[in-house]
């Protein structure tokens, strides 16, 4: 199962520009209960990344994902994506940039109303999309997703792990440049968070950037990618790539997930 | 192609929330049938008040002496007045006439006729008569009537205060109850609607999650609004219908003891019902969804 190329989404992977896809700059958050979410966070991720954002509870994960979905405004610095600032975005036209973005959610957010296709399918009517685009489309992410024989099941008759790999599908569906993941295996057992898991993966291999919000350590540890830890709201930890951009089949890369925890070469 | 998904989407999320939706009618259908009953209640009560109001007259009295000469001078002089609306004469022929025809024997004991000539002033406004009769009875030299010839203007100075007071009080008390009413009926309408909505905030969360629009968002429930505001209001409009129909009709038919007054017909009522209800719903859905369309 090769994930079709993107149709009509730009080139995600080829590098239009040097602008990292996601920049932070002195970015800070206050709430308006006087806690602290973020420090003067600053980190860029680069086009066809997949970087890990670890941390406690409390440390900003959720912090940084709500801004990056523009649900939440920074009161301070600012968030460029893709080369441009989130603060430039005015309310009308938020709908709009969110379409450039898969978010996936620890609880799911799916539509409880609707079966696991218009689910998906309800991702490409917002956007305007045909009928004929909702029939060629959504078959084929379902299938890559591994829900083909789901398709006309309500999301309460379906397990944690099928209902995150609707939600998935639901992020893919239109190819966003960019994937986001807020805790997405936190309510499934291991060996689903490893399809997950894979799952990401093998999106991030058509070149759309994944950023995956998790407290689970061992996974983060057998990824053996980028890892930003947050604490308290600034970062603690960015662990660079270079040291695990080996390319890997998906393949090869379960397989790694489920062997026994041993901890990366070079990691202390 | 756009209006038909959203019309899908409407029908759909109703067929999905049947109770809230069958809520949401029967909230519709109960404030249609006070206000259809209510419409045509308020209308019949200002009609008889404006009708009470229109018999407000100012009565002149002519000498047992006057000739047709002075009637025609005094007519053409009351004419002139301020307020005047119209003069209607009664000759003592016909005021003898009118009133043995009322009690035929005590007249014949009479023998001759008692009664003057008569002018019927009629102010323009009911409100006006007290001016009127000032102008009539107090105008002329050293506070006598206009015209010599006038024997005595009516004095139903609290008879007609009276009258304008109570039917000022009728008119006012309805037209506050109907505002009271109609602003009730919305706010039920809203509650409904936003209890219905509430369910579905997480729906709509998730919507603006994946990058829906506003209006993408609110079109499919302001179509359901409709639909649900128009259905209420319909069965409100078949069940006034049927009791127009099964008992109104025959008793105005057969006891015609109360002319009726002019009320509102039955067309237009049933245009204002479903007009008003779709709208408030529709209204009330599109307004209530925007307190959840801030994520």
């Amino acid at each position: 199962m090769a994930i079709p190329a993107p149709r009509n989404a730009r080139p995600a992977a080829a590098g239009t520009s040097a602008a990292p896809v996601i920049e932070f700059r002195g970015v800070s958050k206050r709430y308006s209960g006087g806690d602290v979410g973020l420090d003067e966070v600053s980190f860029s991720i680069e086009r066809g990344a997949f970087v890990f954002l670890v941390g406690a509870t409390g440390s900003g994960k959720s912090t940084v994902m709500r801004l990056l979905i523009k649900e939440l405004d920074p009161t301070g610095g600012t968030i460029r994506v893709a080369g441009r600032s989130l603060n430039e975005i005015t309310r009308r036209r938020i709908a709009f940039y969110r379409r450039n973005l898969g978010v996936v959610f620890q609880d799911f957010k799916l539509l409880p109303t609707r079966t696991v296709y218009d689910n998906v399918a309800y991702a490409l009517q917002v956007t305007g999309g045909t009928r004929r685009d909702i029939r060629d489309k959504v078959p084929d992410i379902l299938r890559l997703t591994g829900l083909s024989t789901k398709l006309h099941n309500y999301p309460n008759q379906l397990s944690g792990g099928e209902q995150q790999r609707v939600s998935i599908a639901r992020a893919f569906v239109n190819h966003p440049p960019l994937l986001l993941a807020d805790e997405p295996t936190g309510n499934l057992d291991p060996e689903t968070s490893v399809d997950i898991m894979r799952l990401l993966y093998r999106i991030n291999r058509t070149g759309t950037t994944v950023l995956v919000a998790t407290h689970d350590q061992t996974m983060v540890d057998k990824m053996r990618r980028r890892v930003l830890e947050l604490a308290h709201g600034r970062i603690v930890r960015d662990e660079a790539t270079g040291l695990y951009t080996r390319d890997e089949t998906t393949r090869e890369f379960a397989q790694r997930l489920r062997a026994p925890s041993t901890r990366p070469p070079g990691v202390s | 192609m756009r209006f038909g998904f959203f019309l899908r989407e409407a029908i759909r999320s109703m067929r999905r929330s049947a109770a809230p939706s069958f809520a949401a009618l029967a909230t519709v259908l109960v404030t249609m049938l006070v206000l259809g009953v209510f419409i045509p209640i308020v209308q019949a009560t200002n009609g008889a008040a404006n009708s009470v109001r229109g018999r407000v007259e100012v009565d002149v009295y002519m000498n047992n002496t006057a000739t047709a000469a002075d009637d025609s001078r005094v007519q053409s002089e009351l004419l002139q007045l301020h307020h005047v609306k119209s003069v209607q004469f009664v000759s003592k022929e016909q005021a003898y006439k009118a009133q043995v025809a009322t009690d035929p024997a005590a007249y014949a004991l009479l023998g001759s006729n008692p009664l003057p000539d008569t002018f019927h002033v009629i102010p323009d406004n009911p409100s006006n008569v007290l001016i009127v009769h000032t102008e009539i009875a107090g105008s002329g030299s050293g506070g006598s009537p206009v015209d010599a010839s006038i024997n005595r203007v009516s004095n139903k100075q609290t008879d007609t205060k009276q009258i304008l007071e109570v039917t000022n009080l009728v008119t006012i008390t309805a037209a506050v109850l109907t505002v009271l009413l109609v602003l009730a009926s919305i706010g039920l309408i809203a509650n409904t609607i936003r209890l219905s909505l509430y369910s579905r905030r997480r729906e709509v969360e998730v919507m603006k999650l994946v990058g829906a629009t506003d209006w993408f968002i609110r079109w499919p429930f302001v179509i359901e609004g409709v639909i649900v505001g128009s259905l209420g209001a319909l069965l409100a409009i078949v069940v006034l219908g049927v009791t127009k129909i099964a008992l109104l009709d025959p008793l105005a038919n057969n006891f015609a003891l109360i002319a009726a007054p002019r009320t509102i017909s039955f067309v237009l009522l049933i245009v204002v019902l479903l007009g008003s209800g779709a709208l408030v719903s529709a209204v009330g859905s599109g307004l209530s969804l925007r307190r959840f369309l801030r994520v």
